[in-house]
Order: structure tokens, then C-alpha cells, then sequence
């Protein structure tokens, strides 16, 4: 069983299909149960506190806005434990959760960047197409657990 | 500042969506509540959330996955049930993150249809499957960009 990194981390359809065909999906809930479930101290808004864009300068520059590096305090561990990374382009809903463009680039950058096997698509538009995209999920993965064996 | 203790320690929530004219939320959270076992279930328009230790929420999904396999979609989430930093109860509007599941239960009858078509596929025919090329988007052309912004003035 390998750890996926999915992209878009809140992605329903990867997460489900990654952990569907035996393999550990490392999405944003990973990351914000941990900081949930973590006693500490609250701080506006609650759920970041101002250690985090201080964890986050491991990923990001010091000049970086402070959001994108309290975004990456949540994905940057995400991305180091990840063996593989699924990734769909320019999700259309990469806002909301999703919202930073910035991280989502850094995000994307790292992701390409690190020497693992990797997977590119994008969402379908059709059946056919729908039959396309899980072909290519399932292959990626069943060919990941060759190569754990 | 004030200390912030958090609820829920150690337990792992999960959303089971349902997209399918045989099975309905309402018959999701009843199978769920027959097995739950002192599991919180909660049911809502597009299936039910369940909360409790990582091994009771294994076993009731693996049951919800053999009521559907093909139409039920389950992930994980980070916040547990009616926390009042994500509740719309507290917030109103909206729940943060509806936005990414209403656009992707928008394309799920295509993945509906693609793990019923790759379930009975020899191990060739998902390769030649896989093999095919998602049509990628044509970005814009310049001409036409110029065009657009011509008309703008």
C-alpha cells in the first residue's frame, strides 16, 4: 500500500478511487483532523494558529504571503510522505478549500519536482472519457503495487 | 487566547456520497445505523457521515460499499460532525468545501460508468483502456483574445 498524494487535495473522486483500489489517498483532511484533533490555543479564525505560516517556511520564502505558507504547513508534510501523486489539471472547483492559487502552484511545482511516479489527467466529459480516467487511476495504481512488492 | 481542547480525539470522520435512482441517502444511513454499534452516524441530502474509531469506520464502509459499489463515493474529513467552525448551523450559507463536492457529484455518473466498465476488464483490455488520450483543452488563440478585447473598448 502506497501514501497518494491527490491534487486537488479535496478531491471526493480521487480520494475515493485511490483508497477504492488499496492505496492511502493524503488529502487535505489528513492534515486539518491532525491540527483539529492537536490541543493547543484557539486564534482567530480558530483553525491556523501563527505557528503555522512559521512551519510553512520550510516549503516557502519568508516574503511568501503568509497564507500560502500556512497552507503549506498543512500539505508540505503530505508531499514529503507521499511515494506518488495523482494529479488532475486546472480543476475547475480549486477554490473555496482549495482557494490559494499561489499554494496550488507551489503545490503542483513540488509535486512535479519530486522524484516519485506520478499520474496527470484531467476531469472527464463524457462516459467514454469517464472510462478513460478510472482505466488510467486503476493501471497507475495496480502498477505501483509491482513495483512495493 | 484561551486554551483550545479539542473533541473527537483519536476518531476519523468520513463522508459516504450516494448518486444512484437504487439507493437513497436515507437507505445509506439506516444500513449504517444497523451496524453502527455506537458509531455516530449523522445522515444528510447526499448520504451521512460517519465518526468513530479508524477500525469501526472501516467496517461500517466496506458494508456501505456493497449496498452500491459502483454509485457510492466515500472520503475522509477532517472536521467532525456539527463542529461549529464548519457547521452551517453556526455560519450560515454554504458549508465550506460544498462547492468541490457539488462540482464533482456533477460529473459522477461518468465515474459511475467507468468503474463498471473497468471492474470485469482483463488485465490487456484496462491497459488499452488506460492507454487512451484525455482530449486536452485548446488554450486560446492570441487573435481571438485580441479580438475580445477590441470588442471591450
Amino acid at each position: 500500500m502506497a501514501k497518494i498524494f491527490i491534487y486537488p487535495a479535496t478531491s471526493l473522486i480521487l480520494s475515493d478511487l485511490v483508497e477504492r483500489f488499496g492505496h492511502e489517498p493524503l488529502g487535505s483532511a489528513i492534515s486539518i483532523r491532525e491540527h483539529v484533533q492537536t490541543p493547543g490555543f484557539d486564534s482567530p479564525p480558530i483553525q491556523m494558529t501563527s505557528e503555522d505560516p512559521q512551519k510553512g517556511l520550510k516549503w516557502a520564502a519568508v516574503e511568501v504571503p503568509s497564507g500560502v505558507r500556512g497552507r503549506m504547513s498543512l500539505y508540505g508534510p503530505l508531499v514529503e510522505q507521499a511515494e506518488a501523486a495523482i494529479i488532475i489539471e486546472e480543476p475547475d472547483f480549486a477554490f473555496g478549500c482549495m482557494g490559494c492559487a499561489r499554494t496550488n502552484e507551489l503545490l503542483v511545482f513540488m509535486l512535479r519536482e519530486k522524484d516519485m511516479p506520478r499520474l496527470e489527467l484531467r476531469y472527464p466529459a463524457t462516459k467514454e472519457e469517464g472510462v478513460t480516467f478510472v482505466a488510467k487511476i486503476k493501471q497507475f495504481l495496480k502498477d505501483l503495487e509491482v513495483k512495493h512488492e | 487566547m484561551k486554551p483550545y481542547v479539542p473533541q473527537y480525539v483519536g476518531t476519523v470522520t468520513k463522508y459516504v456520497f450516494v448518486d444512484s435512482p437504487d439507493t437513497t441517502p436515507q437507505d445509506i444511513a439506516t444500513a449504517a445505523y444497523e451496524i453502527a454499534q455506537g458509531v455516530m452516524i449523522k445522515e444528510t441530502c447526499f448520504g451521512c457521515q460517519i465518526t468513530g474509531l479508524p477500525e469501526d469506520v472501516k467496517r461500517i464502509v466496506d458494508h456501505l460499499r456493497l449496498l452500491d459499489p459502483f454509485r457510492i463515493f466515500i472520503k475522509d474529513r477532517g472536521f467532525p460532525p456539527g463542529d461549529s467552525r464548519r457547521c452551517r448551523a453556526d455560519l450560515g450559507g454554504a458549508r465550506p468545501g460544498y462547492l468541490g463536492h457539488e462540482y464533482e457529484m456533477g460529473l459522477v455518473r461518468y465515474f459511475s460508468h467507468g468503474l463498471k466498465e473497468t471492474d470485469g476488464m482483463t488485465k490487456q483490455a484496462l491497459k488499452k483502456a488506460a492507454g487512451n488520450e484525455l482530449p486536452v483543452e485548446e488554450p486560446l488563440d492570441a487573435e481571438i483574445l485580441e479580438k475580445l478585447f477590441s470588442e471591450e473598448k
